[in-house]
């Protein structure tokens, strides 16, 4: 399910505080990587005459996953290819990620889901999976060919930016999952409240005089698609989450034995709807940035494992695209290679969680959502690590982006915490100058 | 692996210069609104001499940017510079490179080559003055964008209660219509709630936005709530928004029945205001839109000497100039 360039290298990393969360690891240790593989982890590892890495000071842990990215290829390479793409998910610390199919075309036939395959393997830094489109066209009218596209090698079916619309077309997706077992992820949106919004609905929107999107357009489509999850006894993955409401649904759902996995976004975990007040396109995007109690409920989801996925919604445009007036701009912000920078600064830097969570929610916790394989610090284990300093500082946009696009919602700002190496499958895909 | 770099313009400056645009009532003081008024009214009398132009911004360049059409906001601004001998530029998206798809950033920057002093800028969308202020080195005034602010239009409304009816400190306006596509009303309720007027706003649930109370004003549906209002500020109603199917209110026919203002819902004495154009018949009655009462033509003279005064101030950094001119003239 995960395509992407192939080799492998050999590493010791020495002394570095140790921490894998879904392993109960949190020491200070030496990793021995031989070809790709972690064959050592102790006290005074022998390097082997493999370089050796010095991680006095640093933390060491899974490399991250996320499993929301718009690589925006094909059709708009001028804003991300398969290679900036992947090698701005390796500066942030990721392992693997997974690629939205709300390109141009579409990712709904095994022909340009094959065409992506063969891009990755030529092109990619870090390993990537390919989501296809639940409905063709993401029309929202009739399914795509799904079992075919399974077995082409998708990793999972969704019609991000858009919502499936018709709750008898969701049925038949649910109830597909059993022939192709590989995830359905939805976009929660009822198109007829969130209208033409431009940011979330509340006294911030009415000051403004910008379209409210309200939190209940997206909350009765997550009640709707975990019901229907439930009735089908079929798992799903909900993208993106911005309201409490919806928060209440899923913890709701959960308890209630539904197999369903949350996702939350840097951006909605760190600002409010406050934020668009300065009416700067980067700092809009679909579901939008909503009240400080949404994204205290977020946190805590994202605390107590209800929302058990970090995932950037990576989504790139083009400076032209984004250098107009706040109405006319599209939605959306990168976050690959700012993500753990802004977590670790507004979350864990204010208390808010801890490292080790932090570091879950944003491997193991995406990685099981989608039935990948979690990375993790092992002996046999292939090795996919972070090497990550929380002390350091820098200036968003200092020293340029990997990314082809620049619609940071961070864009000069001072964060907290920074990726020195990353290991992806074996590889060393990333190490900070 | 490429590392793209940033365009330093995309980069915030670690300091901002100081800078001076009105976007938005929000950019003002009560002592910025004060100072502004009175500035205005000292223009009122430089008006009714003979010689109506003054020399004051000789030399200086202010850019008129109108991609909505507009009668008295643009030509209210023209003359406001024209008066003040300002070098006055008009541009119209209508006939102009935006017809050949140009867009609002390339437009800025070929008017900023021209060095101008002030950049007038009216679009339909929200945000478009606060991009033009990010591009260009202009003061840049916010003449509408959008449903977001139009802070002069809230002025000369001030401008005309301050005159006609008394100080805005204490009175009850009741702002009665479409709030939620109104940039008039945004910039009155900021306007007239921090110069100490209580506002009310009075329409249809649809129209009136979710959570705009914080903003420090009440809301009713009963148009009875304007009975104890000493003005009543009526907004356009806006038909192709009420007409293409969104049911913000069932008709236009029971919008009138229920919210529209007649001579049966006013007291004797009670000011009513319009911002223009009207729908005679829709939201107000005609002989509420006549009568003695109703101070909408004294609105758009007042357009004229509030603009001059926007422009005097962005320009000369204050009331000074000003204030000794008209001593010379009481001289």
């Amino acid at each position: 399910m995960l395509f992407g360039r192939e080799g492998h290298d050999d590493l010791v990393v020495r002394s570095a505080r140790v921490i894998d969360p879904a392993q109960g690891i949190d020491d200070l240790l030496d990793v021995r990587v031989d070809r790709g593989v972690i064959t050592d982890l102790g006290l005074n590892v022998s390097p082997n005459g493999h370089r050796v890495v010095e991680g006095r000071g640093l933390v060491l842990a899974p490399a991250f996953v996320d499993p929301h990215v718009h690589l925006r290829t094909p059709g708009r390479e001028d804003e991300e290819t398969v290679a900036s793409g992947t090698a701005a998910a390796a500066a942030g610390g990721f392992c693997a990620i997974l690629a939205m199919p709300n390109t141009e075309p579409v990712v709904d036939s095994a022909a340009v889901l094959g065409s992506l395959i063969d891009t990755a393997r030529e092109e990619a830094e870090v390993p990537v999976g390919f989501l296809a489109a639940i409905t063709r066209g993401q029309r929202g009218e009739e399914l795509s060919e799904m079992a075919e596209l399974a077995d082409a090698g998708a990793a999972g079916f969704s019609d991000d930016g858009r919502p499936v619309v018709a709750p008898g077309l969701m049925r038949r997706a649910l109830q597909y999952h059993a022939i192709t077992g590989r995830r359905v992820a939805v976009h929660c949106e009822e198109p007829t409240l969130s209208r033409s919004g431009q940011m979330h609905e509340g006294p911030v929107s009415a000051e403004l005089g910008l379209a409210g999107y309200p939190s209940v357009a997206e909350s009765v489509m997550v009640g709707r698609d975990l019901a229907l999850a439930a009735h089908e006894t079929q798992p799903i993955h909900l993208l993106h989450l911005s309201a409490r409401e919806s928060v209440d649904e899923l913890r709701r759902a959960q308890a209630a034995g539904v197999r369903a996995t949350g996702e939350a976004t840097p951006h909605h975990l760190v600002l409010t709807d406050e934020a668009v007040r300065s009416l700067d396109p980067n700092l809009k995007m679909n579901p939008p940035l909503r009240g400080d109690d949404d994204r205290a409920a977020l946190v805590a989801a994202v605390r107590d494992g209800t929302i058990s996925v970090i995932a950037t919604d990576h989504a790139p445009h083009a400076a032209h695209e984004k250098d107009v007036p706040f109405e006319e701009a599209p939605f959306g912000v990168t976050g690959l290679e700012t993500a753990f920078a802004a977590l670790n600064t507004h979350l864990v830097g204010t208390g808010l969680l801890t490292l080790p969570t932090l570091l879950a929610r944003m491997s193991t916790g995406p990685a099981r959502a989608y039935g990948l394989e979690p990375p993790r610090i092992e002996k046999g284990a292939r090795a996919n690590l972070v090497l990550l300093d929380p002390e350091a500082s820098w200036r968003v946009g200092e020293d340029g982006f990997r990314s082809r696009s620049q619609n940071s919602w961070l864009l000069g700002e001072t964060l907290r915490g920074k990726v020195r190496l990353t290991v992806a499958d074996g590889r060393v895909v990333f190490e900070a100058a | 692996m490429t590392v793209q770099l940033v365009r330093d313009d995309l980069l915030p400056p670690a300091d901002p210069p100081p800078r001076r645009h009105l976007i938005s009532i929000g950019d003002l003081t009560r002592e910025d609104v004060t100072r502004l008024l009175a500035t205005a009214h000292s223009f009122e009398r430089s008006l009714e001499r003979e010689m109506k132009k003054l020399p004051t911004l000789r030399g200086r360049t202010v850019v008129n940017l109108f991609f909505e059409s507009s009668t008295r906001t643009s030509s209210s601004f023209e003359l406001a510079a024209k008066r003040l001998s300002a070098d006055v530029m008009s541009v119209k998206s209508s006939g102009s490179s935006v017809d050949k798809g140009e867009s609002l950033k390339d437009t800025a920057l070929t008017l900023a080559a021209y060095d101008p002093d002030v950049i007038v800028i009216r679009h339909p969308q929200i945000g478009a003055p606060t991009l033009v202020s990010r591009l260009t080195a202009a003061h840049v005034v916010n003449a509408g964008d959008g449903k977001h602010q139009h802070p002069t239009q809230a002025l000369l409304d001030l401008y005309t209660i301050e005159q006609n009816v008394g100080p805005a400190e204490g009175l009850h306006v009741a702002i009665v219509g479409d709030v939620l596509h109104s940039r008039v009303a945004r910039s009155n309720i900021q306007a007239l709630t921090l110069m100490g007027a209580r506002v009310t706003l009075v329409g249809p649930p649809a129209l009136i936005p979710r959570g705009i109370e914080t903003m420090g004003c009440e809301v009713s549906t009963d148009i009875a709530a304007i009975g104890s209002a000493d003005v009543v500020y009526v907004l356009r109603m806006q038909r192709e928004r009420m007409e293409a199917g969104e049911n913000y209110v069932p008709s236009l026919r029971e919008y009138t029945a229920r919210w529209g203002v007649t001579p049966a819902r006013l007291r004797p004495g009670q000011k009513v205001m319009h911002p223009g154009p009207m729908n005679r018949g829709v939201e107000i009655d005609p002989v509420v839109a006549d009568s003695v009462d109703a101070l909408i033509e004294t609105q758009v003279r007042a357009g004229l000497v509030v603009r001059m005064a926007v422009l005097y101030d962005l320009l000369t950094h204050g009331p000074v100039e000003v204030k000794s001119e008209a001593t010379q003239e009481v001289a």
